[in-house]
């Protein structure tokens, strides 16, 4: 009986067995490298905002408290998006006429709203509360990044839950003494930088961690990690 | 549901309750009849899917694996959504006090037929989503009803009417109000209202009466108080209020009468009354006792330590037998019952007489005058009066006997009288008594142009306002400015929590359309009309005003007791009585224990709740007992035409244990012909059988079969706790089952002599294969009293307001799809004829070895630290393998997306704490998750722990009789660990080892040893 097929032809069978492991592979990184990249996660991304706010004008160069602008952050879920009224506090006696902050100017004297874009956005059934993280020492830019830099708003993380989970596993790893909270300058101890707390010098974030840890009476990690912490 | 024929389950369950295997409880016909209905609700967690999957599919393997690779490309693809961009907007001016992200409380009043009950409700960035009892009410005390928690929903009712109607056409308020200045003061105009207890609206129409020389003001009210206020002036010649004191009560008889859930002041009566039934003190604890006298079994027949089921008609005889030997002078009732046991009087009576001013006697609002004032005169002479049945003057402005006063109206109308006519917020064409023929009255009266102008002013474009020349939507109370009084007299201001949603109106702004006030806004009417009232001026006004807003009431407002003797001659003065046939077939018409009178026809929570006892949703039915279903060949199901003085309607029977014979109760409020995507369509018309003659009982109805059937969609036997499970060996899974009991029962003698009772050590579990889980911060847990339980629904509805519950309509409650966290498991004892009712609560049980845990194959329903079975929307793929798990059954399956995704109006009801499922989602009750964490939150941010009582789940604070309680049962000193250390406490399955959280205190009755039979 003849062959159906010709030699040849088990190259090519050997090949797309091969390619098909290669196609696979490359399709699974490829999509984890979708998965982690700015353009799906909103991390680094700049959106556009009916007014370029700056936080590193504000934040940093004018050293505006965070708490000035965002009020209900100490009370609330919501950290709080000012009002315009809040924005024209400053802005009916300085840079009245800069034609950036018609818009500003617009939304006080019509009484309509700004629609700013959500930098930092988390999916429906994620209930996150800011008032909780700042009373026990999670600094603002702990995920927010070095806001007080950014010249234009960004995302700092991915906001994913293994990006939570970082944190809620090993708090100790990011916690700050409550007074430091709002400092955007803030830095975690060490030998260069030690952090002073209630008279102790610490250089080491593990050590200052666990300290606060227990001084603030963080929930248990188990705790921290079930899912009903954020998931309702 | 009627694939097979159900005419002999009645025998067969007959047989089975006279039978060896007679179970202890059971939940219905079709369990004790064991069909195969029931059967397949009992094995199969979701019988339609399994069924109707074996049916419609005949799969092979390549099909399942093509479906299988199907599901998982798209199951991987959809989680491939990338979230789209959303905005933040801000406020350009904020608002005092709001904190984006924090709710607001305010205080405001519901008002029920007339009655305004107190309420706090929570509201969010100006969007009211929850309402809750307001604990400093005299009305409530903090307790909250079926109809307070769903009266949210009507407000964001898509099928509201949403403008002005001109001859059926959109128009707008000014053109409405352009039109009414031509209006001559010299008109005959007719006002047709609700009853109105509101000072400021009663004060506003006075005016109109004094500049309307000709008008006159009718008042209809199809479910209100209409006997009671007749049988009030029966007694004393005037109509006053009575103000039961419950809690002051050792022994109660009710003539009839449903006070837990029905009538003014019932929330207050269920709150008094069950503390009355607690057993803090154990074995030593005093419980007062009641007795009912009913022909439907309803909450109160429930939880009565006797229930007599008797004939509403023949309660007549009863009372007419009770007062005369209590001293009243009463001749005979004309119409004797036969089925009064001998000595039931005489002995209620010595129970009575052996607690002077320490008992009522309580009549039902559809009672016929006469009971009402043998009531009144009953109690005089038991000395209750002034102690435990106070009177007062009269909530109503002007309480006028509103069957006269719509009388007036129709008479009016046919004889060309009423000039025009203004609706408020009434609904005469469907519920004015069909005698009254109000709807041709009023179509004759436009035809011939002798009622010029007809205008309706109402929630709803129903069947009234479809007749009308304008039609004005009104405002909801929870948009509107107004006032009211509570059952005792207390003024409680109602004011908005959001500014009208559409073109509305509520009813002081269209009467001061006619007094020439129509510059003033509803908050101005109010306030001035209080201010001309107090004797506060200036400042000290000012702080009144606001105290009372704030609080919800104004403070000593309640109307003062008064001294009102019985009348000698009432009995000859409440019309004589004929004789009429004692087989003849009685009719008993009574407000639907979910859409009320029709008013709430329209709102799918209520519609979809489970009435209790009969647990059939979104319809009513020709309730009957056994009895009398047999004999007149008929079973659940049948579908038959009533007949009633020559009027008719078609029903569905449903038939109910402990029913009287030889009555059939018809429950008004449906058969809507013009009322919105929900309520136009389920159920019957019962109105159309109700005479101004008879407009509550009537007898000489005629039953005839159609040969249709008709399906309910009960959950009676659906989700039912299959107690004896798969036994090998019958014999002795009997005798084990014996000691498995569901619910656990015991008089108070036998509680004396057994306090532990319901425990059973032979049952307790023994070493888990699985670890001991530590628990070192809390340990949430829940009680549940079956002695407080009144099996009123509140908590279920509250549940479904918190936790963004779905409605599934009645072709999937019938399939066992029922969305409902929380269920109220109805089990009986005894006969068919009059068995004894149980009420269960049955949320998730949130076992410490769950068994829904072990299954999940994605990990989403996990054990929190706390011990929470959490349920992780997001993670659910929809396996179901936790609920088939589950042996209580709680667990429930998004078939389809139920959820509302696409009404916008419906997006404001939701709470925002809670996740919108969508579907193929498992869900169940989370014991409140969102306020565990929001108090928790709290409490961390305060450096403390939480405190007890801090956290209250949505069923706990709607629930009137207190019955449920939630805490921390690592805290021994917590409410919940207190009552759980009481000897009743005792947990369902408690043998399967699975440590349910939920726990039920058992129930202890308290009969009256000198009753036989």
């Amino acid at each position: 009986m003849a062959q159906i097929f010709h030699r040849s032809t088990n190259v090519i069978a050997r090949a797309s067995i091969y390619g098909a492991v290669v196609f696979i592979a490359v399709l699974t990184i490829a999509l984890y490298e979708i998965a982690l990249s700015p353009w799906y996660t909103g991390q680094h991304m700049k959106l556009q905002q009916p007014v370029p706010f700056s936080h590193r004008h504000h934040a940093g160069e004018l050293g505006i408290d965070c708490r000035y602008c965002h009020t209900s952050v100490e009370n609330s879920s919501f950290a709080g998006v000012p009002p315009t009224q809040t924005c024209m506090s400053c802005h009916s006696q300085i840079w009245t006429n800069a034609s950036m902050l018609e818009p500003v100017r617009t939304s006080y004297r019509d009484d309509t709203s700004l629609e700013w874009q959500r930098v930092n956005a988390l999916p429906e059934f994620v209930y996150f509360d800011h008032s909780i993280h700042v009373s026990k020492g999670i600094g603002c830019t702990s995920c927010h990044g070095q806001i007080a830099d950014m010249p234009l708003t960004q995302s700092a993380g991915t906001l994913y839950m293994s990006w939570c989970l970082d944190c809620h596993r090993a708090p100790e790893q990011n916690i700050r003494p409550t007074g430091e909270v709002f400092n955007p300058y803030y830095q975690q101890p060490s030998y260069t930088h030690p952090v002073q707390h209630e008279g102790v010098h610490y250089t080491d974030q593990v050590a200052l961690g666990r300290k606060l840890m227990a001084e603030y009476k963080i929930q248990p990690l188990k705790t921290l990690q079930s899912c009903s912490t954020c998931h309702r | 549901m009627n694939e097979e024929k159900n005419s002999n389950h009645l025998a067969q369950a007959r047989a089975r309750l006279e039978g060896p295997d007679a179970p202890r409880f059971w939940q219905s016909v079709e369990e004790l009849a064991n069909t195969k209905l029931f059967r397949n609700f009992l094995e199969n967690e979701f019988p339609a899917n399994a069924e109707s999957d074996r049916k419609t599919f005949s799969v092979d393997r390549r099909e399942v694996l093509k479906l299988a690779a199907a599901s998982a490309a798209i199951a991987s693809m959809s989680a491939c959504t990338k979230l789209p961009t959303e905005k933040i907007v801000p406020y350009a001016h904020p608002p005092e006090e709001i904190i984006p992200g924090r709710p607001l409380f305010y205080a405001t009043s519901f008002p029920h037929h007339g009655v305004s009950t107190g309420v706090l409700v929570e509201s969010h960035m100006g969007r009211p989503t929850k309402i809750e009892g307001n604990p400093e009410h005299p009305g409530s005390q903090g307790g909250t009803s079926v109809f307070m928690q769903a009266s949210i929903l009507d407000m964001y009712d898509p099928d509201r009417s949403q403008a002005v109607l001109h001859e059926g056409r959109v128009s707008t308020w000014a053109d409405f109000t352009a039109a009414m200045g031509f209006i001559p003061t010299g008109a005959r105009l007719r006002i047709l209202t609700g009853t109105v207890t509101s000072p400021t609206l009663a004060w506003q129409i006075e005016n109109l009466l004094k500049k309307f020389p000709q008008a006159k003001w009718h008042q209809w009210d199809p479910s209100g108080g209409q006997n009671v206020r007749e049988g009030a002036r029966l007694a004393f010649g005037r109509p006053v209020q009575t103000v039961y004191r419950f809690d002051q009560a050792d022994v109660i008889l009710s003539l009839d009468a449903d006070f837990l859930v029905n009538g003014s002041g019932y929330v207050r009566h269920s709150r008094d009354f069950a503390r009355r039934r607690d057993l803090a003190a154990g074995p030593s604890s005093r419980l007062n006792r009641l007795y009912v006298a009913e022909s439907m079994l309803t909450s109160t027949g429930a939880v009565a330590d006797h229930r007599l089921a008797l004939r509403s008609s023949d309660i007549d005889d009863l009372v007419r037998r009770l007062a005369a030997a209590a001293g009243v002078a009463v001749p005979p009732s004309a119409n004797a019952s036969a089925k009064i046991p001998s000595g039931w009087v005489s002995t209620v009576l010595r129970d009575l007489n052996a607690h002077p001013g320490a008992s009522i006697v309580v009549a039902g609002e559809h009672q016929p005058p006469l009971v009402h004032a043998l009531a009144h005169a009953i109690n005089e002479k038991l000395g209750n009066v002034g102690k435990t049945v106070i009177y007062t003057e009269p909530l109503e402005a002007r309480p006028v006997d509103q069957l006269d006063s719509l009388g007036d109206l129709v008479g009016d109308l046919k004889s060309g009288q009423a000039e025009l006519l203004l609706v408020l917020g009434g609904n005469p064409v469907y519920n004015a008594p069909a005698d009254f023929e109000f709807e041709s009255a009023l179509h004759d009266a436009i035809a011939a142009n002798t009622l010029k102008l007809f205008i309706h002013s109402g929630l709803y474009n129903d069947e009234t306002s479809e007749y009308a020349h304008w039609h004005v939507p009104a405002t909801h109370y929870l948009e509107s400015w107004s006032d009211g009084r509570a059952y005792d007299g207390t003024v409680g201001i109602l004011q908005p929590l959001i500014a009208p949603l559409y073109d509305s109106h509520s009813a002081h702004e269209m009467i001061a359309l006619f007094t020439g006030d129509s510059g003033t806004s509803p908050h101005d009417m109010v306030r001035s009309y209080w201010q001309s009232q107090r004797p506060e001026r200036g400042k000290a006004f000012e702080d009144f005003w606001e105290t009372s807003l704030h609080d919800g009431l104004m403070a000593r407002s309640a109307l003062p007791a008064i001294a009102v003797p019985v009348r000698a001659d009432f009995v000859s003065q409440g019309g004589s009585q004929t004789a009429s046939d004692p087989n003849q077939l009685e009719v008993v018409f009574r407000p639907d224990p979910a859409v009320d009178d029709g008013e709430y026809a329209n709102n799918g929570w209520l519609q979809e709740t489970p009435r209790p006892i009969t647990r059939f949703t979104w319809d009513n039915a020709a309730l009957m007992s056994p009895a009398t279903a047999e004999q007149h060949n008929l079973s659940s199901g049948s579908y038959v035409m009533l007949r009633l003085g020559g009027r008719t309607v078609q029903a569905g029977v449903f038939v109910v244990p402990g029913h009287a014979d030889n009555s059939v109760t018809l429950h008004l409020g449906y058969g809507r012909r013009r009322s919105g995507q929900v309520g136009t369509g389920p159920g019957f018309n019962a109105y159309l059988l109700r005479t101004s003659r008879a407009p509550w009982i009537a007898r000489g109805l005629e039953i005839e079969s159609t040969g249709k059937t008709y399906s309910f969609a009960t959950v009676q036997f659906q989700y039912t706790i299959d107690v004896a499970g798969h036994p090998a060996d019958e014999e002795s899974v009997n005798a084990f089952n014996r000691h498995r009991d569901l619910v656990r029962i015991a008089t108070m003698e036998e509680f004396r002599k057994n306090p532990d009772f319901a425990r059973n050590p032979e049952l307790e579990p023994d070493q888990s294969i699985y670890p001991q889980i530590p628990y070192d911060s809390y340990r949430w847990g829940m009680s549940i009293d079956l002695n407080r339980c009144i099996g009123c629904n509140a908590c279920l509805t509250a549940c479904v307001a918190e936790n963004n519950i779905a409605t599934v309509g009645k072709d999937q409650v019938a399939r066992g799809r029922m969305m409902h966290w929380i269920r109220i498991d109805t089990y009986f004892q005894g006969g068919l004829e009059n068995p004894t009712a149980y009420f269960e609560p049955t949320p998730c049980m949130q076992c410490e070895n769950a068994p829904c845990e072990y299954v999940c194959p994605v990990g989403a329903t996990t054990h929190s630290s706390e011990g929470l079975n959490d349920m992780v929307y997001n993670r659910c793929v929809g396996t179901r393998y936790c609920s088939n798990n589950c042996p209580y059954k709680v667990r429930r399956f998004n078939f389809y997306l139920f959820s509302d995704y696409t009404t916008p109006s419906l997006y404001g009801v939701r709470n925002p704490n809670v996740t919108v499922r969508s579907r193929g989602v498992m869900e169940k009750c989370t014991y409140c998750v969102q306020r565990i964490n929001a108090a928790k939150i709290r409490a961390e941010e305060e450096n403390r722990t939480v405190r007890d009582g801090e956290i209250v789940t949505a069923c706990q604070a709607a629930c009137p009789t207190e019955a449920i309680i939630f805490g921390d049962i690592n805290d021994p000193g917590s409410r919940v660990s207190r009552l759980k250390a009481q000897s009743r406490n005792y947990g369902l399955l408690e043998d399967l080892n699975t440590r349910p959280r939920t726990t039920y205190l058992a129930r202890v009755l308290n009969p009256n040893p000198e009753m036989t039979g």
